[in-house]
């Protein structure tokens, strides 16, 4: 099971790569998302994964091994609100830069000229 | 003698508190101001001066607080004679320097400012010299750094005063920065950074291998600060600050704090060969040359400044020689600098106040047009040379006497050369600002007709030039203070007798020397000075300016090299190096092997794991095609908030599921000004390129996770403990919850407010877009419609209208069992705003937003208030910010009542949250209504109701 939650996060952090690479707005907000579920993933396993054991008590059990480790996941929970608080404002970056400018190519000059020729 | 002292920090204290009133009183009128920035000063030096008679009879007068006592920084004053001498200078000369500035800043000078700037200055200084602790020490230093670059650059229309405040910040900063590694390597032989214990330490210090580097970086910062050569050329160049700045800064205090933590420092750096050659070679070199430029210098300000630095010149080498009886002239010709160049710094203001020129080759005659003023410069400017029977020709000749004794590498006559030649220089220039300046024929061509001040301004002068014939002729009235002074500065008592007239020795024969061959070479100046502009000596500014346009260059072009502005550019680079970064630590780290039994591969998740790479890779394939993209990425999420859900993470799962939701909604509204499509334009190596670097990033993560899953943890976790305490400590069964908003509070109230912010700034954004060309241009697009023919269909208004208090009863079901089972705050903040958005996105925003009263900003604020009360509520208590209470009341026939605090802080997190995603989306949705979209009245497009009145009417 861990090869396949070990996968998963790879898959999503090299479409994400792939996708903040491109040179226009749109593809890199969705690159940022992907990376953002990938990095919260990655943080979530760090409490390795269990099965049947959230993290909330049963009668006087307090015992490590008998539940889900609570700490990675309250982190990650409060990522994932965040990471939509920094979606949010990328967005709004984007969109307000190509209601401005009238395109939505992230790359003024330097690289992209050079690479925008056919 | 110890006693301690609780006026000590107040003495530091009242010039920054004082600050803050000149800017403001500054309406009620310029004497009004005046009189606010005069009082603070008064009152400082009055309670300084109630100290003076203990420290006179030998007591060192403490305070001490503890600040931060484990970095041994601790807010530690102590007074002694050295520490009076320097803030008696500091606040005497200061409110003479108030006064003066008061007729001298024209109308048009915001004098509030000044004199802010001014008080700033003023206490940091004194809290140079009253400071206990070298680190509070530095503190301060670099305090006056910062405001005397405030007070140079006043006059910030003018370019010399920003090029010269820029030079003097670059100068002194990077000589505190240095002084502060000699402060630490000091601290750390002696064992404490307490001056008082430092100074116990000389032999250990002496002894010690860092000796040298600890000296050199100190010096390097006391050099600097006194101007001493080669870093003497800024001192010329802030001379573009008005004259009181010139005059208090440059004359009497701040180029004074080299010399005075040199003093401070004494009893523990000196001594040493090093000590000796370094400062007083470097005194001696100073004190020669700057007396050689200043004669050729024709701006009075500038003579005055290369003046200035010959002088402290002159005190740094007898504080090099290393003797006690140097170290009290050095005292002595402190106070008298001190005397005389206040007061010739401000003649020459009222020289260029009422000429409206200092260049001296426009200037002469001024006797008779300003006697007053005449007089005063004439009796400083005498001092300044060493005539008798003004003080500075005491010390002069105390400095002659002490050189006789000092031996240049075993050369007897070097130094008492040299210094005879720096003091023949030092009268002429200083006959030279008299004869040129106010005697000789009266001219007719001065820029304005010159007359004496009014008194309030000549005031000043005239006081300090009374003490200059005052100890010159009576030097017995300072000669127990001189002593005292140099008692604290050598550390043992000293009784010299100070007088007048030495008997006929060679010091009196090389003060006769000096003073006959300075009226020669004023004589042949006019010849001297065709040969010295012949010469051409280098000018240190274009060398400073050559410097720092090559470490501007420099910095440039690393910068932009990396940060070209290219966003693929640089997120190219993060790639490369993290992950060069990660495969170096995998390569030489050590990794154990893998400690821990794997699950079994059950179907469910193969499937959703299929789902999940299939729609990413889709993803990736087609995300030219934009609304495809956004329905494969919330394919994406839904699988991962499912697959927190297997992992028993069902908060994470809720949570998730309902970001999910309103980001795809809120990348929907934002999609619909977008393009639609992305164009193909990278080329196919460029492609490749990023291919293998997402490949090789996602392969590293990928193997990363594996690696840190098939093993077990290598310290032992503290989740055992919240999970232990959870209930017994926090009262609530959901860890994660009471993690969330009890053991992790202050983190949470840390991303609630981030999280505000960032809605915040969304709403500005917007702001800023809609009022630029951004809503220019959404106005010519008109709206985008045209695609559904609904724009709010019967169907959807009707179930969402049922929904909401549905939808409303959920998220304050979640909220309320959160502390217990799955749920809280965040959830039901995303879930209540879920259901809101219906309403929105089935009738209009406008038509929504018409009947909402509460607007989201107050929301936001509210939470984060809510949440912050809640935390201050636990002070009351007596226990820290956020620690959270609980207990459990019956109410009679419903249940069993469990009421924490931490629940009140839930409610903060909930209306933040609920706040900032629908201001986010609020703020799309006014792009949409600035392109004309129109605000519908009905709720639907189609309502029966409305139709059945109308036809009823009909």
């Amino acid at each position: 099971m861990e090869l396949l939650v070990a996968i998963a996060i790879g898959v999503m952090t090299a479409a994400g790569i792939y996708l903040v690479l491109r040179q226009r707005t749109f593809p890199a907000i969705l690159g940022v998302a992907l990376l953002s579920y990938a990095v919260n993933v990655f943080l979530f396993t760090s409490g390795r994964l269990a099965l049947d054991m959230p993290p909330v008590l049963v009668g006087d059990e307090y015992a490590t091994g008998t539940y889900a480790d609570p700490l990675p996941q309250a982190l990650v929970l409060t990522a994932i609100v965040i990471s939509f608080g920094m979606t949010a404002v990328v967005v709004l970056m984007a969109l307000g830069a190509y209601l401005s400018s009238r395109t939505d190519r992230s790359d003024i000059g330097g690289e992209a000229e050079s690479e925008a020729r056919p | 003698m110890e006693a301690t002292s609780d006026m000590l920090p107040l003495i530091v204290a009242l010039p920054f508190l004082g600050a803050l009133l000149p800017g403001i009183v500054i309406r009620a009128g310029r004497d009004t101001c005046t009189w606010f920035t005069l009082f603070p000063t008064a009152l400082a030096l009055l309670m300084l001066l109630l100290h003076a008679p203990g420290v006179m009879a030998g007591e060192v007068y403490h305070w001490r607080l503890d600040w931060l006592p484990g970095l041994g920084l601790d807010a530690n004053f102590f007074l002694d004679g050295l520490g009076l001498l320097f803030a008696g200078l500091i606040l005497g000369i200061g409110l003479l320097i108030i006064l003066y500035a008061r007729f001298y800043l024209s109308k048009n000078d915001p004098m509030g400012q000044f004199f802010t700037y001014l008080l700033l200055f003023q206490g940091a200084m004194v809290g140079i010299v009253l400071s206990d602790n070298i680190l509070l020490l530095l503190i301060f230093w670099e305090l006056t750094s910062l405001s005397s670059f405030l007070l140079i650059g006043y006059w910030n229309h003018l370019p010399e005063g920003r090029q010269g405040a820029r030079m003097a910040l670059a100068v002194t900063g990077m000589g505190g920065l240095a002084m502060i590694g000699g402060m630490l390597i000091l601290g750390e032989i002696a064992g404490s950074y307490d001056i008082s214990v430092i100074l116990q330490h000389k032999d250990a210090i002496q002894a010690s291998d860092w000796y040298l580097p600890a000296l050199l970086l100190i010096l390097l910062g006391c050099f600097t600060k006194s101007a001493q050569f080669p870093f003497h050329f800024w001192l010329p160049h802030a001379m573009a600050a008005p004259t009181p700045v010139s005059a208090y800064l440059h004359s009497a205090t701040m180029v004074k704090a080299g010399l005075f933590l040199m003093a401070r420092l004494w009893p523990v750096l000196s001594g040493t060969p090093e000590w000796f050659y370094i400062v007083a070679t470097t005194g001696l070199i100073t004190m020669v040359i700057a007396a050689v430029i200043a004669l050729f210098k024709d701006d009075l300000k500038g003579l005055l400044a290369f003046s200035t630095v010959s002088h402290l010149g002159l005190i740094t080498m007898l504080l090099g020689f290393g003797t006690e009886a140097a170290a009290l002239v050095a005292v002595f010709h402190i106070i008298n600098h001190a005397s005389f160049k206040a007061a010739l710094f401000m003649t020459a203001g009222i020289v260029d106040h009422e000429a409206h020129t200092r260049d001296i080759k426009r200037l002469g005659g001024l006797r008779h047009l300003m006697p007053v003023t005449f007089v005063i410069a004439t009796i400083t400017a005498l001092s300044m040379a060493g005539i008798p029977p003004l003080n500075g020709f005491i010390s002069k000749e105390m400095m002659l006497k002490e050189t006789t004794y000092a031996a240049w590498a075993g050369n007897p006559w070097l130094v008492p050369a040299l210094a005879t030649f720096g003091a023949l220089f030092s009268v002429a220039y200083s006959f030279r600002y008299i004869w040129h300046v106010f005697m000789g024929p009266v001219r007719d061509d001065y820029p304005a007709r010159p007359h004496d001040p009014g008194f309030g301004m000549w005031a000043g002068p005239a006081l300090l030039a009374a003490i200059v014939v005052g100890i010159g002729v009576a030097p017995f009235v300072v000669e127990p203070f001189v002593n005292v002074v140099a008692g604290a500065v050598t550390g043992a008592p000293q009784d010299t007798h100070l007088k007048l007239w030495h008997g006929v020795n060679a010091a009196l024969f090389m003060s006769i020397a000096a003073i006959l061959g300075g009226a020669l070479l004023l004589a042949s100046h006019r010849a001297l000075e065709a040969g010295w502009l012949r010469a051409g000596p280098p000018a240190a500014k274009a060398i400073f300016d050559a410097i720092v346009g090559a470490a501007t260059r420099a910095a440039r072009g690393l910068t932009d090299g990396l940060h070209d502005g290219s966003l693929t550019r640089f997120s190219a680079i993060f790639v490369v190096t993290v992950t060069l970064a990660g495969a170096i630590a995998w390569s030489t780290g050590e990794i154990g092997a893998p400690s821990r039994a794997t699950l079994p591969i059950a179907i469910v998740p193969l499937i959703a794991t299929v789902l999940l790479v299939g729609a990413t890779l889709c993803l990736v394939a087609f995300h030219r095609n934009r609304l495809l993209a956004l329905v494969l990425i919330g394919v994406v999420g839904l699988t991962v908030a499912v697959g927190f859900a297997y992992f028993s993470a069902p908060d994470l799962a809720m949570t998730q599921l309902s970001v999910e939701v309103v980001t795809i909604i809120l990348l929907l509204l934002a999609l619909n000004f977008l393009p639609r499509e992305t164009p193909r334009e990278s080329s196919g190596a460029r492609r490749l390129r990023d291919g293998v670097l997402a490949v090789a990033g996602g392969g590293a993560v990928a193997a990363l996770a594996y690696a840190m899953m098939t093993r077990d943890f290598a310290l032992p976790s503290i989740s055992s403990y919240h999970l232990a305490n959870s209930y017994k400590g926090g009262g609530g069964t959901n860890v994660v919850n009471v993690i969330l908003v009890d053991f992790r509070g202050f983190d949470t109230y840390g991303e609630i407010i981030v999280l505000g912010i960032a809605a915040l700034v969304i709403f500005a954004l917007t702001q800023t877009v809609l009022r630029g060309a951004g809503g220019r241009f959404l106005e010519s697009q008109g709206r985008p419609g045209g695609e559904a023919g609904d724009r709010h269909p019967l169907m959807m208004v009707v179930a969402t209208r049922v929904m909401m208090p549905m939808a409303l009863m959920v998220g304050v079901y979640i909220f309320l069992r959160g502390h217990n089972e799955p749920g809280g705050g965040f959830i039901a903040g995303l879930i209540v705003a879920i259901a809101l958005l219906m309403q929105y996105m089935a009738s209009g925003f406008a038509w929504a937003e018409a009947r909402q009263r509460v607007p989201y900003h107050s929301t936001i604020a509210l939470g984060v208030l809510i949440a912050t009360a809640t935390g201050i509520g636990a002070w009351f208590n007596g226990v820290p910010f956020l620690t959270s209470a609980h207990d459990y009341f019956t109410v009679p026939g419903i249940a069993e009542l469990h009421l924490s605090t931490a629940v009140a802080f839930d409610v903060g997190v909930f209306l933040t949250v609920l706040g900032a995603v629908m201001l986010a989306l609020w703020s799309l949705s006014r792009m949409a209504r600035r392109t004309g979209e129109p605000v519908n009245v009905e709720p639907m497009d189609v309502n029966p109701a409305a139709d059945a009145a109308s036809s009823r009417e009909g």
